[in-house]
């Protein structure tokens, strides 16, 4: 049996002019050459029995491909994906069999809902223990199969080459996603005759669809023709690096462009035509007139439940164009009247040839016009309180006063909307949070991945006293790689968003989210990291410079109001166009509460 | 409406493949009524022919959802009137009895199966036909007593020529996929 044809079909060797030399080295000494022919030079892991034959070879390789030693698997994987999302590579993260397989799901789940690409390689038992539950062994390709866009379990030397190559060009390309390459020990021990061939296509797999003309002209005639037009982008347009193909289409057409949570600093906040954030937490005006579009222009995203709110009474009144890469998006949960197929990058250049120059003053001054309700009843109030307690809003102001354009990397709860909807984004890739899954614990690991990948810019964390424990362990690599990452911790000492709709939606029964903390100040000063506690507003935007200014890492604590909420709301099970300003404005009696506490 | 669907699921030969696929059904709490693997046409390429009963929207969607795995080659569905279906039944029954009664033999011959394997202590039946047919000769048979029964489920191949049968879908993705390239 040829095992590298197994593999990949497609390894076009007729593609090399020369005969690539080859060498005999060990099967972990392939790993590494492979992650370095792949690019690599940094990942995340931890080591353990499996695993350790790579290990040993990574330490004749520690110039060229640094290991940076997490505290726990998760923080490996929420680290590849903050690495990966920052600067639009493959994440790579590394672990044992077993326990350290297994740590790492909750971020390969997470990276496969959010599409990050990821490559994680897991050591496995020697092949001829596999189904002896052997120590340590566990069937980590079943367990991983349904989050991973691929994965593949390798019990022979020869395989590696081909088989890292086949998972980097399924990880980056089309539709990224997280795929793992199971390896077992006698594999990582054995000898091959090792050769790399990147690998280019697989006949089974077809990440680009090409665009159809017709669909095209279609989409072209119907945007030229809509009289309130709104154009919806998701984080398609970072993935496809296609941000400044989004401009020129979205300012040739000139209509409003309203952002998800991933498609945050795709494009500028400052961008005229920039109407805000869609979803439950997003702004009221590209919410409420997403029901009074009439061609509703989605751009790279998937219409996600928190996005759509109640699909009965959603849009009804537009025709959709949707724009995207991954057909079974198509017609999920919105009817796409036009679907244009294909990569952004490569759909809008195309599309722009059919469209005539547009502008939509009338239309504009609309969001324009409810954007300045929602400024007066809740955006004036969040950024400049008059209350004793500081919130989280005035936070984020502070931190966009000191324009320092830093990567905003959050955790999972109220601190995550406020800081999507307050912070501002100059350049792309500047928010890094989770969204499909909505992982608490993210936050920490994930600015640490960051900061790895953009060293020269400032990585912010925003993290909640409750999410910050959840991983807190890996301000560990923050000491030991004297990494200058900021960690502002929103505390409430409530798990905030939980206690939110326990307010408005279960009878103010405050179950299980409030928490006594640690003393924060003291655990960063275990780690020997700076760190500063505020509790009066006076003091914020001074403490918020000092911790930019720290050449070090940095840990500031800011204690804000117990029991805040962040408004807007769109209640479950309403529609968009149903957003609750605020408490007074607020239906309790709403019939539909949905299971799912929040993302 | 929901009706019975068969899909066709071409794949690579590798190992896991079958899990992705059977779990793009189990996922939404589909029941597979039938499941078969085998060798394709197309020498390589795996064909998984699984029937489920669901509306024609999840089909359209599970279908996008399957090729989306990176070792499908393509997936097709079809409704059961667009398929010519098929399945091989066999009882195995005590050899005494057979001796005995030519009633056996009658309802044998009534049934168009025949005699797969005989020895003095059982006879094997078989019966290739549509499920209520095999159905109908295990009716008969039980009167007799019988010791095992096992039904293959239904193989089908699609009545019209390979693209109208397809939803117009599909055939749209089709086109824009390498897979027809290599085929
Ligand atoms: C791993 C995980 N467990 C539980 C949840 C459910 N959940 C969503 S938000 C939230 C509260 C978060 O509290 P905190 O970290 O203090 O942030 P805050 O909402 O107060 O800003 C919880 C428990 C989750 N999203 N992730």
């Amino acid at each position: 049996m040829n095992t590298v044809s197994m593999i990949s079909d497609a390894m076009n060797l007729s593609e090399t002019k020369v005969l690539p030399v080859t060498e005999t080295i060990s099967g972990s000494q392939a790993i590494i050459k492979s992650l370095l022919a792949e690019g690599v030079s940094q990942i995340f892991g931890y080591p353990g029995g499996a695993i350790m034959p790579t290990y040993d070879a990574l330490m004749d390789f520690e110039n060229q491909l640094e290991h940076i030693l997490v505290r726990h698997e998760q923080g490996a994987v929420h680290a590849a994906q903050g690495y990966a999302r920052a600067s639009g590579d493959v994440g790579v993260c590394i672990a044992t069999s077993g326990p350290g397989a297994t740590n790492l799901i909750t971020g390969i789940a997470d990276a496969y809902l959010d599409s990050t690409p990821l490559v994680c390689i897991t050591g496995q038992v020697f092949a001829h223990l596999l189904g002896t539950d052997a120590f340590q062994e566990i069937d980590i390709l079943d367990i991983s199969m349904p989050v991973t866009k691929w994965n593949y379990k390798v019990t022979q030397a020869s395989e590696i080459p081909a088989a890292i190559a086949k998972a980097f060009y399924v990880a980056k390309s089309g539709r990224p996603g997280p795929v793992l390459i199971d390896i077992t020990k006698n594999a990582q021990v054995e000898s091959l005759d090792f050769v790399y061939q990147v690998c280019r296509n697989l006949s089974s797999y077809q990440p680009y669809p090409r665009p159809n003309q017709m669909a095209l002209a279609q989409a072209a005639s119907l945007i030229n023709s809509a009289k309130k037009p709104l154009v919806l982008f998701g984080q398609g347009v970072i993935l496809g690096s296609a941000d400044t193909e989004f401009l020129k289409f979205a300012e040739r057409i000139g209509a409003p462009l309203a952002s998800t949570v991933l498609g945050l600093s795709a494009i500028p906040t400052d961008h005229p035509q920039y109407v805000g954030m869609l979803g439950m937490h997003g702004n009221y005006a590209p919410n409420k007139l997403t029901n009074e579009c009439d061609v509703l222009i989605a751009v790279g995203m998937r219409f996600d439940d928190r996005v759509t709110s109640n699909l009965e009474f959603y849009a009804k009144q537009a025709q959709v164009v949707h724009f995207e890469i991954d057909p079974s998006e198509v017609n999920k949960n919105v009817h796409a009247d036009v679907a244009v197929i294909g990569d952004v990058k490569q759909t809008l250049p195309e599309l722009m040839k059919q469209l005539d120059s547009n502008e939509h003053l009338a239309w504009m001054t609309e969001f324009n016009e409810l954007h300045q309700v929602e400024t007066k009843k809740i955006i004036q109030q969040d950024l400049s309180p008059n209350t004793k307690e500081i919130n989280m809003a005035e936070v984020i102001g502070g931190l966009n006063d000191l324009h320092e354009n830093p990567i905003v990397v959050t955790d999972v709860g109220q601190h995550q909307m406020v800081a999507c909807r307050y912070a501002e984004f100059e350049k792309t890739r500047s928010l890094i949070t989770s969204g499909g899954l909505g992982t608490m614990g993210f936050c920490l690991p994930a600015a640490i991945g960051a900061k790895f990948a953009c060293p020269d810019r400032p990585v912010v964390g925003i993290v909640g006293d409750g999410g910050v424990q959840m991983t807190i362990q890996e301000l560990g690599v923050l000491m030991q790689h004297k990494l200058p990452v900021k960690v502002i911790i929103l505390n409430n000492q409530f798990l905030g968003m939980v206690r939110q709709w326990q307010e408005l939606y279960f009878d103010k029964r405050y179950a299980a989210t409030k928490m006594n903390n640690p003393n924060f100040g003291m655990i960063a000063d275990g780690y020997g990291i700076a760190n500063h506690q505020v509790t009066d507003r006076e003091e914020l935007a001074s403490a918020l410079k000092v911790m930019m200014d720290h050449p070090g890492a940095y840990v500031l604590e800011v204690m804000v109001a117990q029991q805040d909420n962040v408004f807007p709301i769109i209640t479950p099970g309403a529609s968009v166009a149903d957003m609750n300003l605020g408490p007074l404005d607020i239906n309790t009696n709403t019939e539909e509460h949905e299971e799912r506490v929040d993302g | 409406m929901v009706e019975n669907y068969n899909f066709a699921v071409f794949s690579n030969d590798q190992a896991g493949i079958l899990n992705r696929i059977t779990a793009v059904f189990s996922r939404v709490n589909l029941n597979i009524e039938a499941l078969s693997v085998c060798e394709s046409e197309q020498s390589g390429v795996f064909r998984h022919s699984v029937q489920v009963r669901c509306e024609h929207a999840t089909a359209l969607r599970l279908s996008k959802q399957l090729e989306r795995q990176i070792e499908v080659i393509k997936a097709e569905f079809q409704v059961d009137d667009d398929m010519i279906q098929q399945e091989v039944a066999l009882y195995k029954i005590a050899s005494k009895s057979m001796l005995e009664q030519t009633l056996t033999e009658q309802i044998i011959h009534r049934h168009h199966a025949r005699i797969l394997s005989m020895n003095s202590e059982y006879t094997v039946i078989e019966k290739t036909g549509k499920r209520d047919e095999s159905q109908a000769l295990f009716d008969d048979l039980s009167v007799i007593g019988v010791l095992e029964f096992v039904r293959s489920g239904p193989v089908s191949i699609s009545k019209p020529m390979a693209n109208d049968a397809m939803s117009s879908d599909m055939s749209f993705f089709k086109q824009h996929a390498t897979c027809d390239a290599d085929h």
